[in-house]
């Protein structure tokens, strides 16, 4: 069958496949998945006492203590490239307010009477948004309490805020994170845009159909 | 000190003035506190800074430097003004009734007989005037214009409220205050204590402050009861036994005193220092003065000093003057002393002028230093940048460095400032190659004699007729020489009243000074110490803590001079009849056969009070004295004079004579005094003294203590800190006419510029415990700034007063 | 280390209670510091230096007696000067030995994750024990003091352990021993108190009104206890806290927020477990790739 009309370099219509993520950025937002698993094991383990097992899978709590923070440099300077690259995507648009108001819809699977969605829904966006308030808040207050470097520079009242707000956004940002890996599960198709780069016509076409109508409009296709 | 440490807790009122107890005196402070915490007492500081003693102080008031005479004269003028002096007191045990000769004056700020040329004075007319029976001429009435009580009175009127702000830049009102709490302790229950240091001592009239305030104690009758007294807080661990020790270059052991060159006949030697009693039935203990000399020179030469050749009499120096730091570093600079051993002594540090010492040490052919530490002055050739600018190619003193063990490393005594004699044990061996004093000295000795005796010399009896009777000749120990200063019969001693009773065989230790004897029969190297080491031991190494009358006397423990008594005079506590002014707190008192309680009685043990003798057993009169007869160089009543370096143009107390604006018999020399500066270019009034996290120079070479205060800092107010514009913990220039040191400034509240005279008065507090060796960060000496010049009396230089300028670094 | 042999009844992020039986029969000590007494002659930091072997850095003078300038894994207790004029126009010289004041309910241990690093005795004394410390610094955020420090050395907390070990053998802390004024004192928190009335009553009758004892009650009281001239205004006292309180931040951070938070994160897990379980995942059917491929054939 041949297309009736040009489509862009990121579509393969032979295979049925859409580029979503190049391999640069798929690399990337696995840096931040890692980092911030790894980040949540050892922040859990010395947020709570009954989670401090946890501080096992590092080698003990010492070490615990001292990789959180530096894993947590990782994750930042990942998240913020990452961040930058994508972040023409995630302009929230008039259009995604009525997706908002349909969010019921949305989880019920139904797509019918929803506005066409971009390259990211409005869901996906508040994600890019919170995750990125978040990853400031906790980059900034996590300096704060790294002992190591910088603590002694700041009175203790601006510590102890730095370490109830560092606890309060991790915790944001983990809730965020379990809608964003869940949104993964239940809407299949969509995790192998993140491991193979690619997500089928139909996903592209049923989830994001401006988007999907975007890419195929283009005229230097095979 | 006249009472000791324990007894200050006796105290109903406590006045710490030329001193900073609670800094350089922690330990012993406590006893102050137990005087607040217990007794209800108040704390009265006068001091130019606020200090850590005035931090827990009830009152503080501050006080020009070098200014405690006016201060402490109108005190003396409030009391007698007010009537606030112990009548009973004052006039059965003090000399207020005395006749003073004519002839005696005193004119714009001087005394009768002032020699300006020579500064110095006739002193013949400052005494008493004698009756034809021989005894003084009194007038217990007080109503005889030249008694001693008018005289003072007239004397110290000139002292009021309105002088002391003027000059002293204590305003009035906390003056008249603290007067009024000091007056207070006139009745007879009620004590002071006063308690001082070298905040006394360290200025060209500090003899005399100390005098005024003993005079003050004296009206107020606190000398000799508990909880009262003159309260000498001595520095170094060991500086009582130092000058107990004679060790100062015109004393003997024990307070006996070298003769002059004008004194080469023994029996006049004796006589003048054994005087007859001045009033009837007097005891004037110095009359037994040939018999503490004579054992001296049985212990010094053991058989060689006899009868016939005077007890070696030509054998001792005889000074034409008095061989001083100052004139010791003068005569350096002069080419005419050519070698000096500091022995426990850093005089680099501790001269003033410390360019003029580096003169002087550089003009040795040699310098020796004995001391555990690698003190500054065994470092004076080498270069230290700027805190220690030399050139060793221009300094061919040769320097020697013997390592000493430390006081901890061997046994031996401390006396402390209390006067008790404690004995101390060794605690570790001493690092390396160090040897303890007395075997570095033993060996010099042995070696000086080997040499005389091989060689000749000069005049060697002095040396080689030494008595040498220790064990090892190269270490004498410290047993050896306790029990040769304490002393032992060298015959079978008879009692005097029953020459067939033996009181101490031959070879026995002594009990007391009261066993020695001037016919060869006794030896004791230190009549004072004379009963330490008795024939029951070494009682200095006692530790029985008990005190039975609750007064903490703690008579076994330790030993105290003289005779163990604890507090001197003690008798003055009781009145005529021998009865305590104060039975709550009872030292001694006279039960119709004996003195006796709790404190050995300073007293003839069984002396009925009716018949009169004074309870001041050393002096002639019985009584204390208010008039100084000639035992003091500047007069008879202290007067106030200005520091060398002062900020004013003329003594206010006397303005119009120009000689009495300094001590005017200060020895001051030639190229001192030109360097002397004044407050145009030098405007701010400098202070020294020393912090509680250091000790002199040695703890700087401590870790701990360098921890506590690890860097050169001087004080200064926030006034003068704003008009030099220098904020907390910047760097200052402070310069004198001698030099320059820079540290850190510590701008603080504690420290607040005086109006005096009319002008605002800055004070810098300048701390001297840094220098250029050592393991805290190294500084300037502070002496680098201090000017040469001595007590009249001691010729302790005047560390507490001199003029800098401060600026930003 | 056991629980029972220390008489541990705390121990941080510990779940399993400690042994609540045994009591300190003899009662709670405490140290009382009476700054009223106290001349400032840091015999107190030596003596602490010396037992504890702990050697602070040989630093400068910043332009204080304040030294070294701030608590240190090496510097447990030291005394902080405080210059102040009071409505009469006269100058005080407050001078208050800082350190850990032993807290009845202790921030440090509330705010440590890791077990067993902090415990306090049935004695009153809070101690750490550092072979369990992660170096993560909560002790000192959860301090209403900021007593704590970490150490450059070994990136654990240390503090003033009120000499455990001494007090265990029945001997004083080393800087009550060594205090020359008896301005430090030691014993049983009844008999300080004791101690504390009757200083309070003589510097009353030295003209402090205000005079007082500094135990406060917002952490339970504390087993290092201040005899103050100004009890009514303990910030004069280098700002010693008027009404310590383990900080409201702490409070929330490590109070409230950990089930809170903890549930969160389950209620999310659960509910995305559920809506699976209950509508299902979202896939793209045959039907959606056709229209997909329908798509592309239409012109553009």
């Amino acid at each position: 069958m041949r297309p009736a009309r040009q489509v862009a370099d990121q579509v393969d219509v032979k295979t049925g496949q859409i580029v979503r993520y190049a391999p640069a950025t798929r690399i990337n937002h696995w840096i931040v998945a890692i980092s911030f698993v790894l980040l949540t094991l050892s922040g859990l383990a010395m947020f709570w006492p009954p989670l401090f097992w946890l501080a096992n899978l590092f080698g003990g709590g010492d070490v615990t203590r001292a990789l959180h923070p530096w894993i947590g440099l990782v994750m930042a300077a990942a998240f913020f490239l990452f961040a930058v690259k994508v972040r023409h995507d995630n302009r929230l648009q008039k259009a995604d307010r009525e997706w908002l108001k349909r969010v019921g819809e949305v989880m019920r699977n139904q797509e019918e009477n929803l506005p066409e969605v971009g390259r990211n829904n409005a869901g996906q966006k508040l994600v890019y948004l919170v995750a990125l308030i978040c990853m400031l808040v906790l980059l900034v207050s996590g300096l704060v309490i790294w002992r190591a470097y910088f603590t002694a520079y700041f009175p203790i009242d601006v510590t102890r805020l730095a370490a109830l707000a560092h606890a309060l956004f991790a915790f944001v940002l983990i809730l965020t994170i379990v809608v964003h890996v869940y949104a993964g599960i239940w809407v299949k198709g969509s995790l192998r845009a993140m491991t193979r780069g690619t997500v089928s016509l139909g996903w592209a076409w049923k989830h994001h159909r401006a988007w999907f109508r975007e890419v195929t409009r283009h005229t230097n296709g095979k | 000190m006249t009472n000791h440490w324990v007894d200050i807790r006796n105290a109903d009122l406590v006045l710490i003035m030329g001193g900073n107890a609670a800094e350089a005196h922690p330990c012993g402070f406590k006893w102050v506190t137990e005087a607040k915490a217990h007794n209800k007492a108040r704390l009265i500081v006068v001091d130019p800074r606020f200090t850590r003693s005035a931090a827990i102080a009830d009152y503080y008031a501050p006080i020009r430097t070098g200014t405690d005479i006016v201060f402490l004269g109108a005190v003396i003028n409030y009391l007698l003004t007010n009537d606030k002096i112990q009548h009973e007191y004052v006039r059965n045990y003090t000399d207020l009734s005395f006749i003073v000769k004519e002839g005696f004056a005193f004119e714009q700020g001087l005394f009768s007989g002032y020699d300006a040329q020579a500064r110095k004075y006739d002193k013949s007319s400052w005494d008493y005037e004698l009756g034809d029976d021989g005894y003084v001429r009194t007038d217990p009435t007080f109503a005889h214009p030249r008694c001693v009580y008018n005289l003072l009175k007239q004397h110290y009127s000139r002292y009021t409220p309105e002088m002391v702000e003027r000059i002293c830049g204590t305003v009035q009102e906390k003056f008249l205050h603290i007067a009024e709490q000091i007056a207070s302790t006139a009745t007879t229950d009620r004590a002071m204590t006063i308690m001082y240091a070298l905040g006394w001592t360290q200025h060209s009239v500090g003899s005399q402050m100390i005098r005024c305030a003993a005079m003050v104690q004296l009206l107020l009758g606190n000398i000799g009861i508990a909880g009262g007294g003159m309260n000498a807080l001595r520095g170094h661990s060991n500086i009582q036994g130092f000058t107990d020790l004679g060790l100062l270059s015109n004393l003997l052991p024990g307070y006996l005193t070298l003769p002059g060159e004008k004194e080469q006949d023994y029996a006049k030697y004796i006589a003048a220092r054994a005087p007859r009693p001045l009033r009837p039935n007097q005891l004037s203990y110095w009359q037994n003065y040939s018999k503490f000399h004579v054992s001296l020179m049985k212990a010094w030469w053991g058989d060689a000093a006899t009868a016939q050749n005077d007890w070696g009499y030509e054998w001792l120096p005889k000074l034409d003057k008095a061989y001083d730091l100052l004139l010791a570093i003068e005569l350096m600079n002069q080419g005419k002393m050519n070698g000096y051993i500091c022995q426990g002594f850093n005089p680099l540090a501790a001269a003033p002028n410390k360019a003029k010492a580096i003169a002087g040490f550089s003009q040795l052919k040699y310098l020796i230093v004995m001391d555990p530490l690698a003190t500054e002055t065994s470092e004076f050739w080498r270069n230290h940048g700027e805190h220690n600018d030399v050139d060793p190619t221009k300094i061919q003193t040769e320097v020697f460095r013997l390592p000493t063990s430390l006081f901890a490393e061997e046994d031996g005594a401390f006396v402390n400032s209390g006067r008790w004699l404690q004995w101390h044990w060794k605690g570790a061996e001493p690092p390396g190659e160090a040897r303890s004093d007395l075997e570095i000295m033993a060996g010099l000795f042995t070696r000086i004699r080997k040499l005389y005796q091989s060689e000749g010399g000069a005049y060697p009896d002095p040396i080689v007729k030494l008595a040498w009777p220790y064990a090892n000749p190269d270490s004498p120990t410290a047993d050896e020489l306790a029990k040769e200063y304490s002393g032992r019969a060298l015959k079978d001693l008879p009692d005097p009243k029953d020459p067939t009773r033996i009181i101490r065989k031959a070879g026995e230790q002594l009990a007391g000074f009261a066993e020695l004897r001037d016919d060869g029969s006794t030896v004791s190297g230190c009549w004072i110490f004379c009963g330490a080491w008795g024939p029951t031991g070494n009682l200095m190494a006692r530790r029985d803590n008990s005190d039975p009358t609750g007064i903490g006397n703690t008579l076994n423990w330790a030993w105290a001079w003289p005779a163990n008594r604890r507090v001197l005079y003690n008798r003055a506590s009781c009145d005529a009849g021998g009865k305590p002014f104060n039975p709550a707190r009872k030292l001694v008192g006279w039960n119709g056969a004996a003195w006796g309680g709790a404190d050995v009685p300073d007293y003839k043990a069984d002396e009925d009070p009716a018949n009169g003798m004074g309870p001041f057993i050393m002096l002639p009169e019985g009584v204390a004295r208010l008039f100084a007869r000639d035992a003091m160089n500047e007069g008879p009543f202290p007067e106030h004079y200005e520091p060398f370096e002062t900020p004013l143009a003329a003594n206010p107390l006397n303005p119009d004579q120009p000689l009495a604006l300094n001590n005017p018999i200060a020895r001051v020399f030639q190229g001192d005094r030109e360097a002397f500066g004044k407050s145009d270019r030098f405007p701010h009034v400098a202070t020294t003294y020393r912090l509680t996290e250091h000790f002199h120079y040695w703890t700087k070479h401590v870790e701990l203590n360098a921890i506590l205060q690890p860097e050169q800092f001087v004080e200064i107010g926030e006034a003068l800190a704003k008009e030099i514009g220098v904020a907390a913990g910047e760097r200052v220039r402070v310069t004198s006419n001698r030099g320059y040191i820079t540290a850190v400034a510590m701008v603080t509240k504690r420290i607040k510029a005086l109006r005096v005279d009319g002008k605002t008065v800055h004070t810098v507090g300048i701390p001297i415990h840094w220098g250029f060796t050592g393991t805290a960060k190294t500084g300037f000496l502070a002496n680098t700034l201090t000017p040469v010049v001595g007590d009249g009396n001691s010729q302790t230089p005047e560390f507490k007063s001199f003029l800098v300028r401060v600026e930003k670094a | 280390m056991a629980l029972q042999s220390l008489d541990i009844v705390r121990r941080s992020a510990t779940t399993i209670p400690a042994p609540q039986a045994r009591g300190a029969t003899a009662g709670a000590v405490a140290k009382l510091i009476d700054v009223s007494k106290c001349i400032g002659c840091k015999a107190c930091q030596v003596a602490c230096m010396e037992w504890n072997d702990l050697r602070d850095e040989i630093g400068s003078c910043v332009g204080t007696y304040t030294n070294p300038p701030d608590l240190s894994d090496q510097s447990w207790t030291l005394m902080r000067f405080t210059e102040y004029e009071n409505p009469k126009g006269d100058l005080e010289w407050l001078i208050r030995k800082d350190g850990c004041m032993h807290c009845a309910d202790p921030g440090c241990l509330k705010a440590c994750p890791s077990p067993g690093a902090i415990v306090q005795y049935a004695n009153g004394i809070v101690d750490f024990h550092e072979e369990n410390c992660i170096g993560c610094g909560y002790c000192i955020t959860g301090c209403p003091f900021n007593v704590p420090r970490i150490s450059k050395k070994d990136h654990k907390a240390y503090k003033c352990t009120l000499c455990s070990d001494r007090v265990a053998v029945g001997l004083e802390p080393a800087c009550v021993k060594a205090c020359p004024t008896g301005a430090i004192v030691f014993g049983s928190k009844t008999d300080m108190q004791r101690h504390a009335a009757d200083r309070v009553e003589d510097l009353k009758s030295r003209g402090f009104d205000q005079a007082g004892l500094y135990d406060p009650s917002g952490v339970g009281g504390t087993h290092v206890m201040y005899v103050l001239h100004h009890a009514d205004q303990p910030q004069l006292y280098a700002d010693l806290p008027k009404d310590p309180q383990i900080s409201a931040f702490v409070k929330v951070w490590k109070g409230i927020s950990k089930p809170l938070a903890l549930l969160g994160i389950a209620a999310a897990a659960l509910t995305g477990f559920l809506h699976y379980v209950g509508i299902g995942p979202n896939e793209t059917t045959r039907e959606d790739e056709e229209a997909a491929r329908r798509e592309l054939e239409k012109p553009s």
